[in-house]
């Protein structure tokens, strides 16, 4: 160690939006030649603080200096020119500029009517592209990579502009074990180029594999950094919970019935193949796999967002057709979407439209709507599923995330479906409203409802499901009942046979 | 092979493909069209919209789009016209400065409204179609510049020319585009228009000053109706408060949608405008020819544009749907 | 980007107080002014004060406010028709055409109405089977109407049966046909649009089609039906203008999308769309008349009212996001 001044050091940063604290005093020194994992559950400001390095935020409060000189990141172009990269989990790309423009884009250098140097650009792109031992044609369009090119563009990108911090934000969500391989080999060279690389994840064996320190944020604040090799899975878990491990298990374990949704041989090519599964009358059955594995796609084809191409749907013994999620409906099939801005909640409209959206025959028999009948089926919903909120007429984006999501829930309930489909119902959920989903989640089993569960968490997984389905590049690899279920037999099924993966690209 | 395949994939091949089908099927008719005679006629209809059409094409690549070049065209023509009529003694080729300048003023005003107020560019432009098309009116008291108060040298350049018997009007209407292609293929900015019609929400994050590329474009385009309009004036010889300029913007949105140019940003070349102003023009030349009466030429616009439409979503389905293969 | 994440935690903003909710949105903007208008053109000209006049001036825009009222509709949906004016003329001149050549009237206004339902179809089946943005669709269908309209008609005007004319001086109750006709269809559409599901439906469209389409919504449906409507209504109207002017040119109605959109923007429709309402259609309806008339009243060229509208739509919107962006959080 002959410099010991930290590449960076920021000392009590902290940010409000909207008068909310989301990140407190946190200070942090990062050193040159480390990767440096941030952990903490979702929201508890390590995103935020990331953002704040990389000028995407600027902090409310707090300094930030660079090599021991204060700095200013006024924004991301600051942060480029400062040496600093965020590389985002989805990408930025711009999709009709080619891959080395890609690379360049946002370099600054020249004024508006600098002459664009085609032949250099191409050439340090290869180059680039050579230096990170990754095939891609330099010259064609972003539009099409996969995202684990992107990513590596994204690399080269900050290896272009000759970054000194690198951060990573879950990088490795929508990526094979294979690229994740590659990603890591390249990360650990960038390290012993001296430079630095933040890695903001989830996953616990991918840090204990890859970086050097740890920092653990909970509800806003930094409560602890230290070498990896200090610290047990369990000190991480309780540090970024706060209290010890609860183990969820839903409590009345339902009686299983007959088939409720059977599918076979489900196809929509080039997304999935194959698929076959059935669910039975209060049974919770967990699909799992990678992102990207096709378990969305799988749901909304059922659902008649996106239909299958070939296959049959079978719902309470009878054969159907659903080319829309209306039919889907009215065959008491009801679907709880991952994201639930885009595709949940009216955002201006009111917590009671919200919650009465896919009822129509029931508020309004007659065409017109009967506002006493909604009301009173809305009141009843909030109550049921304590939503919180100020008054059912506000708009419903005036709510909390769980609380919105609840809304949607309460949205299906009310059509009394037999079977519920829920993508990641948990995703960005607050950890005690998680507690409740779970409990409700049991109940609806309970009550004789068969449930396909959509997780990317294990132990939600583990926790709830009765029979738990994976997926792997579009089709099924396994079906493990509950007392096989673990997290090993789950990913060794979830992770893409080198094989195929290679003959299919 | 491949780059042999990727020509032939383009979206320029597929136009001139047309243009080509398109001469031929009407040279069978009236073998005439196939003159040199009536090149030059295509060539003579096309300039005012090929120019139109690289502003346009700008700011349809930066995701707008703009419908008041009409007017700003009419504008800038009257506000030129008026400066011969009542300023004679101002060296002519001053009114090329004082109308282009006019036209930027007024495409900088659009730009403004949309940046300012974050309005969509149709609504705004639809606006000041109407508004810069009832000032033209104002300025003028709703007189024509008539045929004697437009300079003579400047109504001959549509007939005179520097070499090859080639009017200087289209001379002036292709530099513009060569000018356009070093723009957007060369200069750093003109990069960033592209980077800001194919992704707006990550623009920003890279450094395009997204504002202010968006008043240039904006600014461009107006500033190119201008020097179209003093050459209206030189072409037609009068400008009149009503008619100069009107319709402009669906001659010249046809030939950039037929030219490749996508509504979805991001997506266009210099090229592919040409042949689609070109295009445009040779069904104008052979529409008489055919004794098809001109009343027609709107409705076969329309079509046109429609028709493009449905050939750039094609063609975006296909590129969608062979990544989905590769992907799989 | 969603670089501003919802913390997790945090506390619920009280709910705006009722009396806000009410009074602070675009239409009672829209009322104001209204009121502004009728006061400052009494002061002009005492002809202002008389029901009448207003009724009759209302007349020669009637048309453009009926086929509004629908507009408003697909812009609350989350669309936008920029054709209905061409709509208008070509429907008029087939009309006109149809009965010139000796097709019988019934069956020559049949024509044209079926016409209208057709143009409204194209524009439907490209947007929303072929999912091409309306904004560009509708510049194209535009554009081609129009034209087709000019292939029909040429550069003549055709004359309509003498007792076909005059459908603006028909009075019921004292109130001109057109107007009474426009009054009864606000009313329709405002109960439609407020109180029934196909409403309710058509904002949540508007709103987030996504989301729609997942709770079961057939927006598809809906919004084919709002253009289908749209053909049909604008069809209506263009005969309207016909019997009104008593002959057809194809530049009938020419800029008329202009004023359609002005009413609804000027009347507090979000151009994004999920917000707007029949009611502030209504009222924007009436206060163009007014200014308009005034403006003729006070001897202000014809120029210069292209130039005040121009600049009232772009005001307009700025105005009406403003005051959406402030009720919104």
């Amino acid at each position: 160690m002959t410099d010991t001044t930290p590449l960076i050091s920021a000392r009590g940063i902290s940010k409000n939006f909207a008068s909310i604290e989301v990140l407190r005093d946190v200070d942090l020194d990062l050193q040159r030649g480390e990767i440096h994992a941030l952990l903490g559950e979702n929201g508890a400001g390590k995103s935020t603080f990331a953002k704040i390095l990389a000028g995407v935020h600027r902090p409310s409060r707090g300094t930030i200096t660079l090599n021991g000189q204060p700095v200013d990141i006024l924004n991301p172009i600051v942060a480029q020119k400062l040496g600093i990269t965020l590389i985002h989990q989805e990408p930025i790309s711009f999709p009709d500029l080619s891959v080395a423009e890609n690379l360049v884009l946002g370099r600054g250098d020249g004024g508006w009517f600098a002459r664009v140097p085609w032949s250099e650009m191409t050439r340090n792109a290869r180059a680039l592209m050579d230096l990170l031992g990754v095939r891609i044609d330099v010259t064609r369009p972003m539009r099409g990579l996969s995202i684990a090119d992107q990513q590596m563009v994204e690399i080269a990108r900050a290896l272009a502009s000759d970054s000194r911090l690198i951060i990573m934000d879950e990088p490795t969500a929508p990526l094979t074990p294979k690229e994740v391989e590659t990603l890591f080999g390249i990360a650990r060279r960038l390290r012993d180029e001296g430079r630095t690389i933040i890695f903001i994840s989830h996953r616990l064996e991918e840090v204990r594999a890859l970086c050097d320190r740890v920092t653990i944020f909970r509800d806003g604040n930094k409560i602890a950094t230290d070498t990896i090799g200090n610290l047990t899975d369990a000190d991480i878990i309780r540090l970024m919970i706060g209290r010890p491990l609860k183990e969820f298990r839903h409590k009345a374990r339902a009686e299983i019935g007959d088939v409720a949704l059977k599918v076979e041989g489900l196809t929509l090519p080039g997304v999935f193949h194959d698929i076959s599964f059935e669910v039975r009358k209060g049974e919770i059955v967990g699909l799992g796999g990678l992102v990207g594995a096709g378990r969305t796609d799988v749901a909304r084809a059922i659902f008649g967002v996106a239909p299958a191409t070939s296959g049959t749907v079978t719902v309470a013994g009878k054969g159907v057709t659903i080319t829309e999620p209306a039919q889907a409906i009215d065959l008491g099939l009801a679907f709880v979407p991952e994201d639930r801005a885009a595709a949940g909640i009216f955002r201006t409209l009111s917590v009671e439209e919200n919650i009465s959206a896919a009822i129509p025959k029931q508020i309004a028999p007659t065409g017109f709507i009967r506002r006493t009948v909604e009301k009173a089926l809305a009141q009843e919903s909030v109550r049921k599923l304590s939503i919180k909120l100020a008054s059912p007429r506000q708009p419903i984006g005036e709510l909390s995330g769980g609380n919105q999501q609840k809304a949607i829930l309460a949205r299906w309930l009310l059509t009394n479906p037999s079977v519920l489909i829920l993508d990641e119902p948990t995703r960005g959920i607050d950890i005690g409203v998680k507690a409740e989903f779970y409990d409700m989640i049991g109940d609806l089993a309970a009550s004789g409802r068969a449930i396909l569960l959509i997780s990317s968490e294990l132990p939600e997984l583990l926790a709830l499901c009765d029979r738990i389905l994976v997926m792997s590049e579009g089709r099924l690899t396994a079906d493990i009942p509950r007392d096989q279920a673990t997290q090993e037999t789950i990913m060794s099924a979830a992770v893409p046979r080198t094989a195929r993966s290679g003959v299919a690209a | 092979m491949t780059a042999l395949r990727n020509i032939l994939l383009r979206r320029e091949a597929g136009i001139l493909v047309m243009i080509i089908l398109f001469c031929l099927a009407v040279g069978t008719q009236k073998p005439q069209f196939l003159t040199l005679d009536s090149l030059r006629i295509i060539l003579l209809l096309t300039p005012l919209i090929l120019i139109g059409a690289m502003g346009q094409m700008l700011v349809v690549v930066a995701r707008h789009v703009d419908l008041s070049i009409g007017s700003m065209l009419g504008f800038s023509a009257m506000v030129t016209g008026m400066m011969f009529k009542f300023h004679p003694e101002i060296w002519w080729p001053v009114g090329f400065l004082v109308s282009i300048g006019t036209g930027a003023l007024l495409g900088l005003i659009n730009g403004l409204l949309v940046t300012l107020f974050r309005l969509p560019a149709i609504i705004v432009t639809l606006g000041t179609l109407n508004l810069y098309r009832g000032l033209t009116y104002i300025v003028s008291n709703a007189k024509q510049i008539d045929r004697q108060y437009v300079p003579t040298a400047l109504k001959s350049m549509s007939q005179t020319s520097p070499i090859f018997g080639i009017p200087w009007i289209i001379f002036i209407s292709f530099g513009v585009a060569l000018l356009t292609y070093i723009f957007v293929m060369h200069t750093r900015v003109g990069r960033q228009i592209f980077a800001l019609g194919s992704n707006p929400v990550a623009a920003p994050l890279r450094g395009v000053a997204v504002t202010r590329v968006t008043l240039l474009v904006f600014s461009i385009s107006g500033a190119l109706s201008g020097l179209a309009g003093i050459l209206y004036a030189g072409r037609w010889g009068f400008v009149n408060p009503s008619n100069t300029g009107s319709g402009f913007e669906f001659q010249v949105i046809a030939a950039v949608v037929i030219g490749g140019v996508s509504i979805n940003g991001g997506v266009g070349t210099v090229l592919g405008t040409i042949l689609g102003v070109l295009l445009l023009g040779c069904v104008a030349a052979a529409l008489p020819l055919l004794g098809i009466p001109g009343t027609t030429q709107s409705a076969i616009y329309g079509a046109v544009i429609l028709i493009a439409l449905l050939i750039d979503r094609t063609v975006r389905q296909q590129g969608i749907k062979s990544l989905t293969r590769a992907r799989a | 980007m969603s670089a501003i994440q919802t913390p997790a935690t945090r506390e619920l903003p009280p709910a705006r107080p009722r009396w806000q909710v009410i009074v602070v949105r675009p239409e009672t903007m829209t009322l104001v002014l209204l009121i502004a208008a009728l006061f400052g053109a009494s002061l002009l000209s005492p002809y202002f004060l008389d029901v009448g006049y207003i009724l009759r001036s209302f007349t020669l825009s009637a048309e453009f406010a009926i086929v509004a009222l629908v507009l408003t509709m697909v812009i609350i949906a989350g669309e936008i028709d920029l054709s209905p004016a061409a709509n208008m003329a070509l429907s008029a001149c087939l009309f006109a055409f149809a009965q010139q050549a000796g097709v019988p009237m019934p069956l020559a206004i049949a024509i044209g109405l079926f016409a209208g339902l057709v143009m409204g179809a194209i524009n439907g089946i490209m947007v929303i089977a072929l999912q091409i943005p309306s904004i560009i669709v509708t510049i194209g269908t535009l554009t081609l109407y129009r034209g087709l309209a000019q292939v029909i008609a040429g550069d003549k005007s055709i004359r309509v049966p003498d007792w076909f004319i005059g459908i603006n001086t028909v009075l019921i109750a004292g109130i001109p046909l057109t107007v009474l006709i426009f009054i009864v269809m606000s009313i329709i559409l405002g109960v439609v649009l407020s109180m029934t599901i196909f409403g309710r439906q058509i904002y949540q469209i508007g709103t987030n089609e996504v989301a729609a389409r997942h709770a079961g919504i057939r927006s598809q449906r809906i919004k084919m039906s709002l253009f289908l409507l749209m053909g049909v209504v604008s069809a209506a109207a263009g005969l309207m203008t016909a019997s009104r002017l008593g002959s057809v040119r194809y530049d009938l109605g020419l800029g008329g999308e202009l004023q359609m959109v002005l009413m609804a923007m000027l009347g507090g429709t979000y151009i994004f769309g999920g917000r707007g309402t029949i009611l502030g259609t209504f009222l924007a309806a009436w206060l163009l008349v007014i200014v308009s008339t005034g403006m003729t009243v006070a001897n202000v060229p014809p120029s210069v009212q292209l130039v005040v509208q121009g600049v009232l739509l772009i005001v307009s919107i700025i105005a009406t996001n403003f005051i959406y962006s402030r009720t919104q959080r």
